[in-house]
């Protein structure tokens, strides 16, 4: 557990940065820390680690105060993560990884055989063990950033704006790989950021900073959508806060409506005898789903051919059920999603092996969120 | 041609000569410069002083910087550590100026990161700051090493000067000896040639990631 404490930090020139921060991080869970430049996010990430001392208050890390630990020794306790990686342009990749456990005293080898089972578990291929920094991608040397973090094993990991500095399909993806890494170790993350699309989708807890260095709000990602505290917190949530809030309603228990299948390769003829208001999914070997047939469509096609892949009108996104945690998938914005996305109107429910299990409307998607409502279990 | 043969051994013993008396103040150079081209990277009062009184020693010209070093050390006229001390004043005022350069131009955020991880002060400068400064710092001292090679033979006025004893002697012969002074020049500058091409080699070896950078994988 982390607890900041009255905490404030004040510079020389007399700018606050942090103003009489009170705050209390749990442990095993992703906290983020997001606000507008100038808000002291970063500040506080620092004075963690003791890369900043507090000019007031106390910060204690599991009861402690930090200020009893001398830096060096504290800091190898804590993983850090920077952005642009901070990786050492001048050590491979597999000595960058081992930097703490060779500090820490552990045998060159031990620590590369250490440092190599951390670049298999944030995926990197082990041929790039040998490379320097600067042969690496953003994203590459991002995942070798956190390795590096990871390897001494802390229970605290400290990321400072990672993400920001990759292109927005590299982040979702490393995104998705913090997650999944949490999941797996379950360690005590405090992360910086100034993307509030960033702070929900990862966070367990948000704090909200305003500039100045106060808190603005701190709670859950679904709270801070529903119940922003104030002007400031409602408008830096930003847009679509009502749709995004969909994100974190488990989309379970909604019922499914049938779907007309047919399969590819049917014919054409016999295709058209199968639709249900004017539309049919086709689906693959697998049950997958290929792309939607229309009346419209059929009736411009030859009765004798077969269906191909290449007939089809593409479909909408797709409503996962039973979704492994991580991002929408299962949510009700995942369902609300594929309906509103579908040409006929029907979203497309598939299971964990992408096999379609029914359809899905927006009035179904609605009534429950009516539902949701109604239980309490939507904060209003 | 002659002369050059008959004189070979003799030659070659100049050559080591000419060698030890311009190297080795490269590297007590060196040692020297290094903390004071750290106090100049480090503290801004320290550069205001110290960067500018290294270029001021410099401008002292060699000749006179000789011949004042048995008053100030103590040596006789003819000790080559005359020379080798002059020599070591003139790399250290190019040297200090390098190192503080050097350090600045390690990134800040990898001495951030350094410090993030773990590291202190002094561990963090041999570990990370001075490697990370080598490029430039190795191009400060191919500057010191050629231009103490051709210094040297300055010292020849004062009788402790390598190859330069050939300039000066071959000089004064009449009619003057080209031959001794050709061969005394060529191989002043052959030496100066060699060691800085062996300076890049060695900064090559120790910088193996500058040559890394450009050739992304997308494994």
């Amino acid at each position: 557990m982390i607890e900041f404490q009255a905490v404030t930090k004040t510079y020389p020139d007399g700018t606050v940065a942090v103003d009489r921060l009170d705050l209390t991080i749990e442990d095993g869970r992703i906290t983020v820390f997001v606000g507008p430049s100038g808000c002291g996010k970063t500040t506080s990430l620092r004075m963690i680690n003791r890369m900043i001392d507090p000019t007031s208050g106390t910060i204690r890390l599991n009861g402690a105060d930090v200020r009893e630990s001398a830096p060096a020794k504290l800091r190898r306790g804590i993983g850090y993560v920077i952005q642009h990686a901070g990786l050492f342009p001048h050590r491979t990749v597999i000595d960058n990884v081992a930097t703490v456990p060779v500090l820490n005293g552990t045998g060159r080898r031990a620590a590369r055989a250490r440092a190599a089972e951390l670049l298999e578990l944030v995926g990197l291929p082990a041929g790039l063990a040998k490379r320097y920094p600067a042969q690496l991608s953003g994203g590459q040397q991002q995942r070798v950033g956190v390795a590096r973090a990871l390897a001494a094993d802390p229970p605290v990991l400290l990321m400072d704006e990672p993400f920001s500095a990759v292109d927005p399909i590299v982040r979702d993806d490393l995104q998705q790989q913090l997650l999944r890494l949490q999941s797996e170790l379950g360690k005590t993350i405090v992360f910086v950021t100034h993307d509030i699309d960033e702070a929900i989708k990862l966070g367990d807890k948000v704090a909200v900073l305003r500039v100045g260095g106060t808190l603005a709000q701190y709670d859950t990602p679904s709270a801070l959508l529903a119940k922003p505290a104030d002007e400031f917190v409602a408008s830096f949530v930003g847009r679509d806060r009502g749709y995004r809030a969909l994100g974190f309603l488990a989309a379970k228990g909604i019922e499914l409506a049938p779907v007309a299948k047919v399969p590819l390769g049917t014919e054409v003829g016999a295709a058209r005898g199968r639709l249900e208001g004017g539309w049919a999914i086709v689906v693959d070997e697998r049950d997958r789903p290929a792309g939607w047939v229309s009346a419209d469509l059929l009736s411009s096609l030859d009765s004798s051919a077969k269906l191909e892949a290449t007939d089809l009108i593409s479909g909408g996104s797709l409503y996962q059920v039973d979704a492994e945690a991580g991002g929408t998938a299962g949510t009700l914005r995942n369902a609300l999603d594929a309906a509103l996305s579908s040409p006929s109107q029907l979203g497309i429910a598939v299971d964990a092996d992408g096999a379609v299990v029914g359809g899905i409307s927006a009035d179904t998607v609605l009534a429950a969120l009516g539902a949701a409502r109604e239980s309490g279990e939507v904060p209003v | 041609m002659r002369w050059v043969l008959d004189h070979a051994g003799e030659l070659l013993d100049t050559t080591w000569e000419h060698l030890g008396l311009a190297l080795i103040p490269v590297l007590v150079g060196l040692l020297i410069s290094v903390p004071l081209g750290w106090a100049a990277h480090r503290w801004r009062a320290a550069r205001a002083i110290l960067v500018p009184a290294s270029s001021l020693l410099y401008t002292i010209p060699s000749l006179a910087l000789f011949v004042l070093m048995p008053l100030l050390l103590g040596t006789r006229i003819l000790d080559p550590l005359n020379v080798q001390a002059a020599l070591t004043i003139y790399t250290v005022a190019l040297l200090v100026r390098s190192v503080a350069d050097a350090l600045d131009a390690v990134p800040g955020e990898t001495i951030a990161a350094a410090t993030a991880v773990g590291y202190g002060a002094v561990r963090r400068f041999f570990a990370v700051e001075l490697p990370l400064s080598l490029p430039v710092l190795i191009a400060g001292v191919r500057v010191a090493a050629v231009s103490n090679i051709s210094l040297v033979s300055v010292g020849a006025i004062i009788g402790v000067g390598g190859l330069g004893f050939y300039l000066t002697h071959g000089s004064q012969l009449s009619p003057p000896n080209y031959a001794e002074i050709v061969a005394g020049l060529v191989l002043i500058v052959v030496l100066a040639l060699v060691v800085d091409a062996l300076l890049v080699v060695l900064g090559r070896w120790l910088t193996p990631w500058t040559r890394a950078r450009g050739r992304v994988v997308t494994a």
